[in-house]
């Protein structure tokens, strides 16, 4: 396999080798990955079908394309549809479907959409178009939800006017409490996000390891962090512990990005979020404070956000909780693919559905 | 969605001194040049390497480091669906 070329390969024979011994004569062990970068490299590395059968990897809602809901996607394709708005975006989200078509279907029929590498670049085409309302469509977790505030602070102290965000953000701690709340989704541990724990730290975890009693651990996305990380996870579950580790040290400090939480502190305070297909949870997403409401679009251009729709037999919502596989969808591989999405899933590159539907022949 | 990119530091712009939060890099991603935020790491200098995540360092990470997670994002070929990479094409080895 490519991604265990040359030196790694000892190590992750070492690996697999430990996770073996193990995990010998445990029960079913089934950890969670809870972000879509994870479930692309595990899929991508096969390294499913490397570990013991009684270990079961679960694909969570950790792709912020998938479980923003589709009232969300309307309202931004209302403000697409307008004259003099200009609707900035990451790039995910444009084809992703709402009720009403997606934002690519609305830039065809003319509507001004345009992908953005960073909100950095939706403000400074705000500042240099001052005749056009600029909305940013701020979506993601707390890795971007950082640049979000920045771009907001940096509004207010040059005066610009013309730009507001679309809050869409939402929190990946309480996407985690919400998961293990449901008693039908059984879990022994969490892959915990490598980048997103970059900005919250590894010690936002602790409440899970402690109040729910699920190790958790942090690690990168090579392929090697993986399966350290599913080591640990194991190990603990062999020992009865519940704690919370980092295998991805290197860049994931215990108290995570100091700057970067004051950042979303200042601007944003917790709120309730709709998750796509999963429905409304407190304080699992992030609004903007009083004193930033100014730059809030939904507000300036009197929209809602939280409306949930989903196509009929679609089964997103499950498979995101990770109730059910994609092939226990009536639509996947069928009806649904990645060149005609109907889901969330399957449209965004590190949907569980589209990473299930490109590496399928390495999927248990 | 949540991946970051890491990439050395070649200059720092430091337009106005009372303001961290204006602060920007020229970030050198193996060839590929792009002007970022250096308002979340402060601390962060030349020739350092950063962990960029959508126009914003994130954490200043040591080159080993930077290097093998640059490595697995290229053999994993998703460096070219960030927009900016695809815009300014990341050089192969063999051409620098």
């Amino acid at each position: 396999m490519k991604t265990f070329s040359g030196l790694n390969s000892e190590r992750i024979d070492a690996l697999l080798a430990s996770i073996r011994s193990v995990c010998e004569g445990l029960a079913e062990i089934r950890l969670m990955e809870v972000c879509g970068t994870h479930t692309v490299s595990i899929f991508r590395s096969g390294i499913r079908s490397l570990l013991p059968k009684n270990v079961r990897l679960i694909s969570g809602p950790g792709c912020p394309v998938c479980v923003t809901p589709s009232g969300y996607l309307d309202a931004a394709c209302n403000l697409a549809g307008r004259s003099g708005v200009t609707v900035c975006t990451y790039g995910d989200m444009v084809r992703v479907p709402g009720t009403d078509g997606s934002l690519a279907d609305h830039r065809a029929q003319g509507g001004d959409v345009r992908v953005v590498y960073s909100v950095r670049d939706a403000l400074r085409y705000a500042m240099d178009t001052p005749d056009k309302e600029v909305v940013f469509l701020a979506i993601g977790f707390e890795t971007t939800a950082p640049a979000t505030a920045s771009a907001i602070l940096e509004a207010r102290r040059s005066d610009v006017k013309n730009f507001s965000v679309l809050e869409g953000h939402k929190l990946v701690v309480p996407a985690m409490r919400t998961l293990l709340s449901d008693p039908s989704t059984a879990l022994d541990g969490f892959i915990c996000p490598g980048h997103v724990s970059v900005v919250i730290g590894s010690a936002a975890y602790k409440p899970i390891s402690r109040e729910y009693g699920k190790p958790c651990v942090v690690a990168g996305f090579e392929p090697i962090q993986i399966l350290a990380c599913v080591e640990r996870l194991a190990m603990q579950v062999r020992e009865g512990r519940a704690d919370v580790e980092n295998v991805y040290q290197v860049a994931v400090k215990e108290e995570g990005n100091v700057v970067a939480m004051q950042r979303i502190e200042e601007v944003f305070q917790p709120a309730a979020a709709t998750w796509r297909a999963m429905g409304s949870f407190p304080d699992s997403g992030l609004k903007l404070r009083q004193s930033y409401q100014e730059f809030d679009a939904a507000r300036r251009f009197g929209l809602k956000t939280d409306g949930d729709y989903e196509p009929p037999a679609c089964r997103c919502g499950d498979v995101i909780q990770g109730k059910v596989e994609p092939l226990e969808c009536a639509l996947f591989g069928k009806t649904c693919t990645t060149t005609h999405p109907i889901g969330p899933c399957m449209v965004s590159s590190e949907g569980t559905c589209a990473a299930w539907f490109k590496y399928g022949s390495v999927a248990r | 969605m949540c991946l970051a990119v890491p990439g050395r530091i070649a200059l720092i712009h430091r337009s106005d001194s009372e303001s961290d939060a204006r602060t920007t890099a020229t970030v050198d991603f193996q060839g590929s040049r792009v002007q970022i935020s250096l308002e979340l790491t402060p601390d962060a200098r030349v020739e350092d390497w950063v962990l960029v995540h959508a126009g914003f360092a994130l954490q200043v990470l040591d080159e080993g480091e930077a290097r093998e997670l640059w490595e697995y994002l290229q053999e994993a070929d998703v460096v070219r669906e960030i927009p900016v990479f695809a815009e300014n094409p990341v050089r192969e080895e063999s051409e620098r």
